[in-house]
Parts: structure tokens; C-alpha cells; sequence
């Protein structure tokens, strides 16, 4: 009988690999997500009145509340769908460390919300001619944001799909404890469109990583308590 | 090859496992029957490492539960009556996928051979979701065992499908799923268990009441084996 | 059926006196503040109940952490019982906060660290709740608290120092001359020794309601396995 060499990496890579190729096929989640954000900002534009004073000051805010709320749905999708036809069970049923499935999960939901932020700022910034959110620094919030958000909502969604008001769940369970990042997000990606100098955004800045340290760390190692049983 | 001594299995208060004893040996195919509520699924999912015993010692393929379940899983195949796959990747992107998780090699010829085992090979290409329920089940039959398992657990494998699907099943069991290896199978389906199984026991009120061969049986048959220990 | 223990009885009625005892340091024995006035009493308990609050969720955190490690069910209790009480000090907290801050900053409310970290942190506890309440299973339900408390815990001064970057006018309580233009103030001796008389009162009172709620859960499990008994 040969030997079966799972590895971490590879296992982590066959994750996020079939969810990007079955991604890939039926656009579901992405669409949804897609759509959904323009919905978001068509409604900002008209409940806040997003004309040229308006949009410097709320910009960040707009961009991360329609990202935050886009996210809750992809992360919802993507765990359900692990759920619902018993396939987490076929993940935990491979010989590797369960942490091995938190990150192949966490690395297909930022990918899918990357996409979402790649295809929405262009858009806004064609929309509002608000070309000031093209700048790396603006990008490197951007990532450092969707990191520490994706991180600790794979971990709520792997809980939340397993009770009994799992649809509704997740945001509340999300939010709450996604707040720092989503305002040290927006703080950092506000000062920047605004033209701040990079020392004040740096504070900002330094919570968002703080975060991103601790909620990766702590969702890592906290996984095989949401799967196991 | 399965060796399950005094197992226990609480859920909050309720004691579902009553210790439990139960052992297979090497190339069995144990059925085990039993009324709904029984734990028979509980306990399957004891042995595929997915739950944790309470109380008890638990081994599968000499490796103990759950401190060596790594162990365990990469020697264990589970077929469950939920297929266990995407209904967006094809029939070959999803054994792909297993076989990575297993950490296979040759992989491309191994799935091959797997999906000329099920009498899938027509189908490689076309999405599990244009799949019928019994060639979904072949597929996870043929995901079960990819990685070449000595211990194959069938969860009520045969839900949901219609007769001439189950036939077919049947014959993927046998010849596929079976063949040397060690097999526990639980089902509602008294003929069908009566025709593939060589032992059965019947779980009920939390532990093994009842345990016999089929030569054991003689002049009467499974089902009134069954109603006899239901009755005890 | 195990009778209330006789420590429990005297802490009852020490935290009685505790908080009689504190009612007239606040309202009699404190000075009145020379700039707010009499309604600058209402600080002495916003003080004590906000300090047990906090430490009720700190001590909910680390109880997480003991049950995922032991799985002894006994610090679930611990737990749920921390997070109940402290949620309710907690709003106390807010409402005499509001209280204070209308005459003070005439206003209700303001989206200052300190309070908007005090409605998130409230947030998170109902959100707690509510996870809690959509599972069934003790054991589960048990183990994604104690995930989420652990959560909670470690957002919470993150959030406080996030907002922080955002704007402040909440005293920082024993006030340097920039805290008193914000409604801060000086604090006479008479002034501390109220707040901590209100601290020990408001400590002796989470301790006792914490042991009511923690003998109430255990109470509640009897109940459920009396029942579990009837019902077979």
C-alpha cells in the first residue's frame, strides 16, 4: 500500500485552488457580490448627496461599508457551500491539520473579496473622476483591511453556517468585532485620499497590522474548535 | 482492524453510546443494523474521526482515536448519503481535488483507474452537477477510495436512490469499494445489507445487542434475526 | 437538591449593606463638585458598575480560553455567567453615563472611544447571546462561546484604541488641565474615597450575582437531565 504524503501547503493550495476553479465556472458569488456593491453605492449616492465636497470626506467610508457588507456575502456562500452537501466533511476527513482548511478557505474568500475591490474602484473612481484612490498606499490599506476582515469572517462563518439562524447570523456576529478594522481601514484610506502626509496615517496604519497579527494568529489557531465535534 | 472497547458518546446530557464494544477483523464486511436514533450514524462518525468519543478507546488500522487521527483518515474511506462533492467542478476536477488533499502521487493515473472502476470515465469532463443522484453516489464511492483505503465506512449509502440505481450501487460496492478491504456499513435496507454484508449487528439503545454470520442464520433469515434482537 | 451555601447567604447580604453603604457616600458624604454640580454623583456608580463590567468580560475571555482547553463544562457556566452580568452593568454603565453627559456635554450621546467602545463591546455580547441561542447541542454551543468571548475580548481595546484616532471629549477621570475643559475634574480626597467605597460594593455585588448565575446554570442542567430521566 503506498504511503499518502499530505502536505500543509498543498492541501492549503487544493483549497483555495478548487474554490477559485468552481468560482471560475459558475460566477455565482462573485456576481452576487458584484452586484450587490453597485447597489450599495447607487444607494450612498443618492442617500448622501455624493457631489464633489461631500465625496472627499466620505470616499473611504463609503468604499469599506459597501466592501464590508459585499464580504458578508461572499463569506456566507462560500462556507454554506461547503455545509450544505456535507463536503466539510470531506475536508476533515483528509489527513492533514485542520488549520490547513482555515487557510485554503481564508485564501480563496480574500481572493474573491480582491476581485470585488479590483473591479468596484475603478468603477467608483470612473463614476466620481476620483482618481486619488489610486495610489499604493491606498492599495496596501486596501489589502491590510480585506486581510484581517477575511481572516476572523472565515472563522465566524465556519460557526455561524453550523447553527440554526445561520443567514442572519453572520453579520452580527462579524461586525461587532470587525469594527477596528474597518475603521482603521477607513481612517487610513481616508487620510490618503484626502492628501494627508503619511506620518498621520501611520497610527491608523499600525492598528490595522496590530490587528491583522493577532485575529490571523488567533482564527489559526482556533479553527479545530469550530470543525471538530 | 476496528477495535472499539467500552465507547461512550454524550451530547450534552443525552448518552447516545452506552459502551459500546465492537471489533472487525481484517477483510470483513460488517452491517450494522439497527432503528432510527440508535447512534448507528453517531458512531460511524466516531470511527471516521470526525466525532469525538467521550469515554472509551477507539482504533481504527491500529492507530487509536483521536490522538492519532491523522493516522486513521489517511487509511480510511467514507461514503456517506451525501455525496461529498462540488456540483461546480467536473467529475475529474473533484477526484483532482481529493487526491491532492491525500497528498497522492501519479495522481492523473490513479484517477483514471478510479473512474474506470465507477464507469465514470465517459462522464470525466462534465460537471457533478448534471450528474444523476446514483452517478453521484459512484463518484463518491470512487472519492472514498482514491487514496487506496484498508477501511471503507458506508453511511447509508443507498438514500435517495431508485431501484435500478441501487442495483448498480450494489455492484460498485462489491467489486470496487469492498475488495479488500474492511467494510462497515450501516443501512435501513435489510435485503440488500443481508446480500452484500458476511456479518451483522445490531445497534440499538446505544450498544451492540446482537451479533451473527450469515451461516449463523440457517433455516431463517436477517429479518427475523433482527426482530429477535430488537425484541431481547 | 443542594442548599444555597451559607458564603453565598453572607455575601448576599454584604453586598446589600455594600451598596447601601456606597449610596450614601455618593450622595451625602461626597462634596458636591463645584463646576456640575449634584449631578456629578451619578459618577460614583457609572465608576463601579463600568469597572465590573469590564472585568466580567476580561474574566468571560479567559474562561473561553480554560473551557476550549479542559472542555470542563463547569467554566461554560463561568462564562455565560460573566457575560450575562457584566452585559448588564454594562448598560447600567451607559445609562448613567447618558445621564451624566446630558447636563455635562449637553448632549445624550456622543461617538466618543470610551462610549461608542462601551455599544460595541454591548454589541458583542448580544451578538453572543444570539449565537448561543441558535444551538442546539450544550457541548457546541458551549465551544463557539467560548470562541466568541475569546474574540470579543481581544477586539474590544483595539477598538477603543481605533477610535481613539477618531475624536475624544470623555474626561480622563483624575483630570489634568485639558480634561477639565472637557468636562473633567479635579478629585478631592473625600470625592476617591467614594469611588472606591463604590468600587468595593459594586466588586462584592458581581461577585454574588456571578455566583447566583453560576449556581443557577448548574440548577438548570439538573432540571434538563431530571427531565431527560421522566422522559424515558
Amino acid at each position: 500500500m503506498k504511503e499518502p504524503t499530505p502536505s500543509f501547503f498543498k492541501a492549503v493550495f487544493a483549497i483555495a485552488h478548487k474554490d477559485l476553479a468552481a468560482e471560475f465556472r459558475s460566477r455565482e458569488l462573485l456576481s452576487a457580490m458584484l452586484v450587490f456593491s453597485m447597489l450599495v453605492i447607487l444607494i450612498f449616492n443618492f442617500a448622501l448627496e455624493l457631489d464633489v465636497k461631500v465625496r472627499q470626506s466620505v470616499t473611504a467610508g463609503v468604499l469599506w461599508t459597501t466592501f464590508a457588507f459585499a464580504g458578508t456575502l461572499g463569506l456566507n456562500r462560500s462556507m454554506a457551500v461547503e455545509k450544505d452537501r456535507g463536503c466539510m466533511d470531506g475536508l476533515l476527513l483528509a489527513p492533514v491539520d485542520r488549520s490547513a482548511i482555515f487557510f485554503g478557505k481564508a485564501i480563496s474568500n480574500l481572493a474573491f473579496m480582491l476581485v470585488v475591490e479590483a473591479i468596484v474602484i475603478p468603477l467608483y473612481a470612473m463614476l466620481y473622476n476620483e482618481t486619488r484612490i489610486f495610489q499604493w498606499e491606498f492599495l496596501g490599506v486596501l489589502l491590510l483591511g480585506s486581510i484581517g476582515y477575511i481572516s476572523v469572517g472565515t472563522l465566524l462563518s465556519a460557526m455561524s453556517v453550523q447553527t440554526r439562524t445561520r443567514d442572519v447570523l453572520l453579520p452580527i456576529l462579524l461586525f461587532p468585532v470587525a469594527v477596528p478594522v474597518l475603521l482603521a481601514s477607513v481612517k487610513a484610506s481616508g487620510g490618503i485620499v484626502a492628501g494627508l502626509p503619511f506620518e498621520e496615517i501611520l497610527a491608523p496604519l499600525n492598528l490595522l497590522i496590530v490587528y491583522d497579527v493577532i485575529f490571523l494568529a488567533t482564527s489559526f489557531m482556533i479553527f479545530d474548535y469550530v470543525v471538530e465535534e | 482492524m476496528i477495535e472499539v472497547k467500552k465507547l461512550i458518546k454524550r451530547f450534552g446530557l443525552k448518552t447516545i453510546l452506552k459502551g459500546l464494544d465492537f471489533t472487525v477483523q481484517p477483510g470483513e464486511f460488517v452491517a450494522l443494523l439497527g432503528p432510527n436514533g440508535a447512534g448507528k450514524t453517531t458512531f460511524l462518525r466516531i470511527l471516521a474521526s470526525l466525532s469525538r468519543p467521550s469515554l472509551g478507546s477507539v482504533k481504527v488500522a491500529g492507530y487509536s482515536l483521536p490522538n492519532e487521527s491523522a493516522k486513521v483518515r489517511a487509511r480510511l474511506g467514507v461514503v456517506s448519503h451525501m455525496p461529498l462533492l462540488y456540483p461546480d467542478l467536473t467529475a475529474e476536477e473533484n477526484l483532482q481535488f481529493y487526491a491532492r488533499m491525500y497528498g497522492l502521487q501519479n495522481q492523473a493515473s490513479r484517477i483514471t483507474e478510479v473512474l474506470g472502476m465507477v464507469g465514470l470515465e465517459a462522464r470525466r469532463k462534465d460537471l457533478v452537477r448534471t450528474f444523476s443522484r446514483g452517478m453521484q453516489q459512484r463518484l463518491a464511492i470512487g472519492r472514498a477510495i482514491i487514496h487506496d483505503p484498508e477501511v471503507v465506512l458506508f453511511d447509508e449509502p443507498y438514500t435517495g436512490l431508485d431501484q435500478d440505481a441501487s442495483e448498480m450501487l450494489d455492484e460498485v460496492l462489491r467489486s470496487v469499494a469492498a475488495k479488500g478491504r474492511t467494510v462497515v456499513m450501516t443501512s435501513h435496507d435489510l435485503a440488500r445489507a443481508e446480500d452484500l454484508a458476511t456479518r451483522f449487528d445490531v445497534l440499538t439503545r446505544g450498544v451492540i445487542v446482537s451479533s451473527g454470520s450469515r451461516e449463523d442464520f440457517k433455516n431463517s433469515n436477517l429479518l427475523d434475526f433482527y426482530k429477535k434482537a430488537l425484541e431481547a | 437538591m443542594q442548599s444555597k451555601p451559607m458564603a453565598l447567604t453572607i455575601l448576599d447580604v454584604l453586598s446589600i449593606i455594600g451598596i447601601g453603604v456606597a449610596t450614601y457616600f455618593a450622595l451625602v458624604y461626597a462634596p458636591t463638585e463645584a463646576v456640575m454640580g449634584n449631578v456629578q454623583r451619578v459618577f460614583y456608580f457609572h465608576v463601579g458598575t463600568a469597572w465590573v463590567g469590564l472585568v466580567g468580560f476580561v474574566v468571560a475571555a479567559v474562561s473561553g480560553i480554560v473551557y476550549l482547553v479542559t472542555k470542563d463544562m463547569r467554566w461554560d457556566r463561568f462564562e455565560v455567567a460573566a457575560v450575562e452580568v457584566s452585559t448588564m452593568f454594562f448598560f447600567i454603565t451607559i445609562v448613567l453615563g447618558s445621564i451624566w453627559a446630558r447636563p455635562a456635554w449637553n448632549t445624550w450621546w456622543t461617538w466618543d472611544p470610551r462610549l461608542t467602545t462601551a455599544a460595541v463591546t454591548e454589541l458583542i455580547y448580544i451578538a453572543y447571546f444570539m449565537l448561543r441561542a441558535g444551538i442546539e447541542e450544550p457541548e457546541k454551543r458551549a465551544r463557539f462561546g467560548a470562541v466568541y468571548a475569546l474574540l470579543g475580548g481581544l477586539s474590544a481595546p483595539i477598538t477603543f484604541m481605533v477610535i481613539r484616532l477618531f475624536r475624544t471629549i470623555h474626561p480622563v477621570v483624575v483630570g489634568t488641565a485639558s480634561a477639565e475643559a472637557q468636562g473633567g475634574f479635579d478629585m478631592s480626597g473625600d470625592m476617591l474615597t467614594s469611588m472606591f467605597v463604590s468600587l468595593g460594593a459594586f466588586t462584592i455585588l458581581f461577585v454574588s450575582l456571578m455566583w447566583h448565575r453560576i449556581r443557577l446554570g448548574g440548577l438548570e442542567e439538573k432540571v434538563e437531565e431530571l427531565k431527560l430521566k421522566v422522559s424515558m
